[in-house]
């Protein structure tokens, strides 16, 4: 099979999932269907040559944050009794909403790079399609020479230095915040 | 490639999350629906990156770092407010009416 055939399966089945996901009444097999979309998407990463990400996406998202969510509902015992859906007006709303935002989003689906390159005002269609984009060739090529995950740390360390070690400010006060909210008495 | 296919793959992927936080009640689905956005926005900063050089992916550890940290205290709050009214139904949840 080509990486086409693969990825449009892999995109019904995440699209499919997803819509399990917000539809399912039980809570338990909501998130369950929620994960299978994110192991959908690690790997579609893997087909877009992210393979680091989707590592990334199967560690912390599939693993961590899900598990996070799995283990209050279940601390919580919530998801008995009836439905939390929404009537049938506000279905329709959602419906409308929804389909007004596809509606803009849907040209997104005729991006291509040779699109992309005239937007830029570079020589499109001048022999392949990644002409217009240098940076689009380095990081094509960066993984060959350094790794995958070293094509990656290069711009995170040096780049984007300062925003990482911000990060880990956030975290921690993510971690203090959640201590003090989630206690019964300090 | 396939940028146009990924972008609109993210496009059905977040119209889904946003009607989800739409038509659920439950706090917690409400919560897993974000994510759900938030992975959608992250399959856009993939494909983009395959075009515009690496800093896509290196924006997208930032977004997942952002959502830990956003499912911790959300979740951490659901809890402190089951305690407060014994549900996590949002019809419920209406301390802010006056």
């Amino acid at each position: 099979m080509s990486a086409e055939v693969v990825f449009y399966l892999l995109a019904g089945f995440a699209v499919v999932s997803a819509l399990l996901c917000i539809t399912q009444r039980n809570i338990i097999a909501s998130a369950m269907w929620l994960v299978s979309t994110m192991f959908s998407l690690a790997a579609i990463y893997v087909i877009l040559n992210a393979q680091f990400i989707a590592a990334i996406q199967v560690l912390v998202y599939a693993g961590a944050v899900m598990v996070l969510f799995l283990f209050v509902i279940m601390l919580l015992n919530v998801g008995r009794g009836g439905s939390d859906l929404r009537g049938a007006p506000v279905r329709l709303v959602a419906v409308l909403i929804g389909g007004g935002l596809l509606a803009q989003l849907f040209l997104l689906g005729r991006v291509t790079p040779g699109g992309m390159a005239v937007l830029r005002g570079a020589a499109a269609g001048a022999g392949s399609p990644m002409a217009g984009f240098p940076e689009g060739q380095v990081a094509m090529s960066a993984p060959a020479a350094q790794g995958v995950v070293g094509a990656i740390a290069e711009p995170l360390f040096r780049q984007y230095l300062v925003p990482f070690e911000l990060t880990s400010i956030l975290l921690l006060a993510a971690a203090v915040g959640a201590v003090v909210l989630a206690k019964r008495k300090l | 490639m396939l940028l146009g296919p990924s972008l609109l793959l993210s496009a059905l992927l977040f119209t889904i999350g946003v009607a989800g936080v739409v038509i659920r009640r439950n706090a917690i689905v409400l919560f897993m629906c974000v994510e759900l956005m938030l992975n959608a926005v992250n399959l856009t900063f993939v494909a983009l990156s395959q075009v515009l050089g690496l800093a896509g992916q290196v924006i997208v550890f930032f977004v997942m770092t952002v959502a830990a940290a956003e499912a911790a205290v959300g979740l951490a709050i659901i809890l402190a407010v089951f305690r407060h009214t014994r549900s996590v139904d949002l019809k419920n949840i209406n301390l802010l009416q006056g």
